[in-house]
């Protein structure tokens, strides 16, 4: 290995490692009651890394051989030679001390096909059994290990095995001409006792009844309203309005809407926002990051305060700021960027009937689809699948889904009310960033935001 | 004929994958399969940035996938790998078996009929290697002059993600139990920058690309980086306007956006699921008659171009829409049977995927109109540049989105607008297209014209 770390280096470079690979990943769909698609697929690789001054150069092979495993080493120091504008100062030797966040004997994927199928069926048969408007149910159950191995230039090689399940159950109801769907999902980096606690009819009930209550549901209102978010998944909200904003390479290329704002207030005083990689068996959670740093739990707002980065190496480096643990990549494939694990909002001292009863008019939003975010404006949406009107201080009728639009710098500055109930998202998460997708947590207790644009179509 | 070397050249080998495919699918028989189709994804890819001017990443790599589909009777199961070697292609073979064994018996599981196969097609003409010969200097030299372009338009333009080249040469290879055993190379190239234009302290970003098999094609990098600069300018000041209904016009950059809601809405998966505002609507008119929706597989130069698709079946074009009318969904051989049609050869899956459908070349027929002609037509309402978010349901067709654009009044693009949605339903807003404009731009697989939507709600103060 170290002879491939040469061969990266040979035209120069500050720094240079070595990500393997080795990934087996199954995904079991039951469709009209049968287990229709069995798809199993092992990758290994291995992506080579060389870092000159700012600039970065990457190249990976499919596969362990010798010859082309020195190719892409030289094909990923090639970037020395480019035309550059940093100079670059030392790299820091960094030592990892991993934790061990992810104690699965027996991931899902080496258990039994059979084992795996009856999750699947006892979801269908609660699905179908909901209610007779339930014309089509589908689960999915799609499990993944990886063994990672990081060998860089300056730092000892660190390994990680990770397991990951998640488990998601759609439901379409029809009634005449409307047709809807509820998605219930969950999962994280668990063994099959995972299902103890949530079991498959847990998803497929909670699919079934948002479908069946899509069916009864309002148009949703049009226009700036209050707007409270439930616990949990509703802390997408974080990840799309300052989260991606406070990663470190947008900042140190002076891209982001929060660059230069560091110590200054973004929030009101009542939030507080984490990233968090070290939450034991959670979906967004790493033993190491993707560049061999160990994860960790970095405070990014505190009381209103800007406070902190997300960072990879490169960005630390170049800024001279510690690692933070969020160096993550899709696969060996790819190169690493600073990325988010576990991003939440630490609980308030308001109870969640408090808060809807505050309202007099508005919407209460339980569950999301995805969310985006354009950071260098800051204008981000999320797209709620689950909301009911607010009336009088009361939940009453059910709405249509809408996407909610903000901005990142300034809506939390609206958030008045923050609620004593944290909780986290079930497992479901995927960040895409430059055409890399990771597994993330998000997670909030139940929020007031004072105001924020509902995309609905009734007006007044 | 076959074009062995571009793959060769890189590997320093000429292999037939041909072979390769034709050896997994015999072995599949031999271990018990009573069918088995083989798709192998192999190439070669590179892409550099340069941002401010300097070197920002260079990233280059050959990939592979073999994946296996086994049937055993009517159950089916698939097994990909990397792994090229013997020892690992038989434990896919034997995997596979496996699964399908414990997989549900689906009476319309199978390969396709042999007579949908064409050993005989045309070649179609989707491989020039101008880019892969090109050094690596020479194409960060394309990116240098398209962000520099971009750089010196304006002086409100001071920061930049950086311009991007990217080139890719693939090489894909089926064969199945049928007896059909075919290959084709495919080459891409894109260019795209993506200036920040600043004032009084707050910034905006845009875009512009340019994509084509054949490099030669591309848009040159100054016309691109002057492109993407005016873009980023006239977002400048942006603000919300109130919430109202309005007519929207959709630059053909954000109407392909919608055209490729109309592609999963038409998807064969989406409705074997029933999970599609069109289920059951084949034959109906859905949409206004402006509205002519063609699936080209055989498209000259299309980015989807391909001779047959994932399960070999041979490329055609599909009229899905003719004049509001929907004439035909997108199916492969299994979503075909299910639903008691023919397949229309738009297996998309991927070696490691399950059977699944998608466009080739999706694209809304050219109209009449200038852009400037439609813009004019409009009192009051809205050009959208940008749409952002994932508020879009097939199922029920429910649509909510944010958008970026600029505000129409009086005919003429007045102020730049941002933090809007604009909402409706896709089957109203089908129904709705009062224009179609002549500027169909093929940015992408997907693509559209100008299009102007008669109402929808804007939502803003």
């Amino acid at each position: 290995m170290d002879g491939m770390v040469s061969a990266a280096l040979s035209r120069g470079g500050d720094y240079a490692d070595l990500y393997f690979e080795f990934r087996v990943r199954d995904i079991l769909t039951l469709e009209e009651g049968i287990l229709k698609n069995a798809t199993k697929s092992i990758s290994q690789g291995v992506g080579v890394r060389v870092i000159a001054g700012d600039k970065t150069g990457y190249a990976y092979s499919d596969g362990f051989e010798i010859e082309e495993m020195l190719r892409a080493a030289h094909a990923a120091g090639q970037i020395a030679l480019a035309p550059g504008a940093v100079p670059a100062p030392p790299i820091a030797v960094s030592r990892s001390h991993p934790h061990d966040l992810y104690q699965v004997p027996r991931p899902l994927i080496d258990r039994d096909l059979t084992e795996k199928i009856l999750l699947l069926q006892e979801a269908d048969r609660v699905g179908r059994g909901y209610d007779p408007h339930i014309v089509e149910v589908r689960a999915v159950l799609s499990n993944e290990k990886k063994h990672i191995q990081i060998h860089g230039s300056h730092s000892d090689t660190t390994c990680d095995f990770q397991p990951l399940t998640v488990f998601q159950v759609s439901c379409i109801a029809a009634r005449d001409a409307d047709r809807q769907i509820g998605i219930k999902g969950g999962g994280g980096r668990v063994g099959m006792e995972f299902f103890n606690s949530r079991p498959p009819s847990y998803f497929a009930r909670d699919a079934a009844r948002q479908a069946i209550m899509l069916l009864s549901a309002v148009e949703a209102p049009a226009g700036p309203m209050p707007v409270v978010l439930g616990p949990g998944w509703p802390g997408i909200l974080l990840h799309e309005a300052v989260g991606h904003g406070l990663e470190a390479d947008f900042n140190r290329k002076q891209l982001s809407a929060f660059a230069g704002r560091m110590g200054q207030k973004v929030a009101s005083e009542l939030c507080s926002v984490v990233d968090d990689g070290t939450l034991p068996y959670r979906r967004g959670s790493l033993n190491v990051d993707d560049e061999g740093h160990s994860t960790g739990r970095t405070l990014l707002i505190e009381k209103g305060i800007l406070r902190g980065y997300m960072q990879d190496r490169l960005s630390a480096h170049l800024t001279g700021c510690a690692p933070t643990g969020n160096g993550r990549r899709e696969s060996y494939a790819c190169m690493p960027m600073p990325r988010m694990t576990n991003t939440f909002m630490l609980p308030g001292e308001s109870t969640n009937e408090q808060i809807i009863r505050s309202v007099s008019k508005g919407l209460y939003a339980v569950n999301f689809g995805g969310g985006q975010v354009d950071i260098t404006s800051g204008k981000f949406v999320f797209s709620a699948s689950e909301a009911y009107l607010i009336e009088g201080g009361k939940i009453t009728r059910p709405v249509k889904g809408a996407t909610l639009i903000g901005n990142g710098p300034d809506v939390l500055t609206r958030v008045s009310m923050v609620g004593n109930d944290l909780a986290l998202d079930e497992g479901i998460g995927t960040c895409g960033k430059d055409g890399q997708s990771v597994p993330v947590g998000v997670g909030a207790p139940t929020l007031r935001v004072d105001e924020i644009t509902v995309g609905g179509t009734t007006q007044g | 004929m076959r074009i062995s070397f571009p793959l060769s050249a890189i590997k320093g080998v000429d292999v037939d994958r041909t072979d390769l495919a034709r050896e997994v699918v015999k072995r599949a028989e031999r271990a018990g399969a009573s069918a088995a189709e083989v798709l192998i994804r192999e190439g070669t890819e590179f892409s550099t940035t340069i941002r401010m001017g300097a070197a920002d990443k260079l990233h280059q790599a050959n990939f592979r996938m073999l994946g296996i589909r086994v049937l055993c009777g009517n159950r089916a199961a698939v097994l990909a790998t990397s792994d090229f070697s013997d020892a690992s292609l038989h434990e896919a073979i034997r995997d596979a078996i496996e699964m399908a064994g414990a997989a549900g018996e689906d009476l319309s599981a199978g390969i396709p009929n042999p007579d949908l196969h064409d050993p005989h097609a045309p070649s179609l003409a989707l491989c020039f290697l101008a880019a892969s010969q090109m050094t690596a200097e020479a194409k960060m030299n394309l990116a240098k002059r398209c962000e520099d372009a971009a750089l010196g338009y304006d002086p409100r333009i001071r920061n930049s993600e950086g311009a991007t080249f990217e080139d890719s040469l693939i090489e894909m290879t089926f064969g199945n139990s049928s007896g059909f055993f075919a290959s084709y190379f495919k080459t891409t190239c894109s260019l795209a920058v993506s200036p920040l234009a600043e004032q009084d302290g707050l910034k905006q970003r845009d875009y512009w690309l340019s994509t084509h098999l054949d490099i030669s094609l591309l848009q040159p990098p100054e016309e691109l980086g002057a492109e993407a600069a005016r873009r980023a300018l006239r977002r400048l000041g942006a603000r919300k306007v109130s919430t109202c209904e309005a007519p929207v016009i959709f630059d053909p950059l954000a109407s392909a956006s919608i055209m490729k809601h109309i592609a999963d809405a038409v998807s064969g998966t989406a409705l074997l699921r029933k999970a599609s505002f069109l289920t059951g609507k084949l034959g109906t008119r859905i949409a206004s008659p402006l509205v002519t929706i063609y699936d080209d597989a055989l498209r000259p130069g299309g980015l989807g171009s391909r001779p047959f698709d994932a399960e070999g079946v041979r490329s055609k074009c599909t009229t899905v829409m003719n004049r509001g009318m929907l004439d035909s969904y997108l199916l492969d051989s299994y979503s075909a049977r299910k639903l008691g049609l023919k397949t229309t050869g738009n297996s998309n899956r991927q070696p490691q995927e399950s059977p699944s459908v998608g466009p080739s070349n999706f694209y809304l027929k050219a109209g009449d109109q200038t852009p400037k002609q439609i813009i004019g037509s409009v009192k009051r309402g809205l050009y959208v540049t940008e749409l952002i978010g994932f508020g879009v349901d097939i199922v029920s067709g429910n649509f909510s989105q944010g958008v970026a654009g600029l505000w129409v009044e009086d005919g003429e693009l007045a102020y730049p607008v941002d933090e809007i949605t604009i909402a409706g339903n896709l089957k109203d807003m089908l129904t709705r297209i009062e224009a179609v404009g002549n500027d169909l731009l093929p940015l992408g697989e997907i693509f559209a014209p100008t299009v102007l939507i008669g109402r929808m709600v804007v939502s803003g103060n």
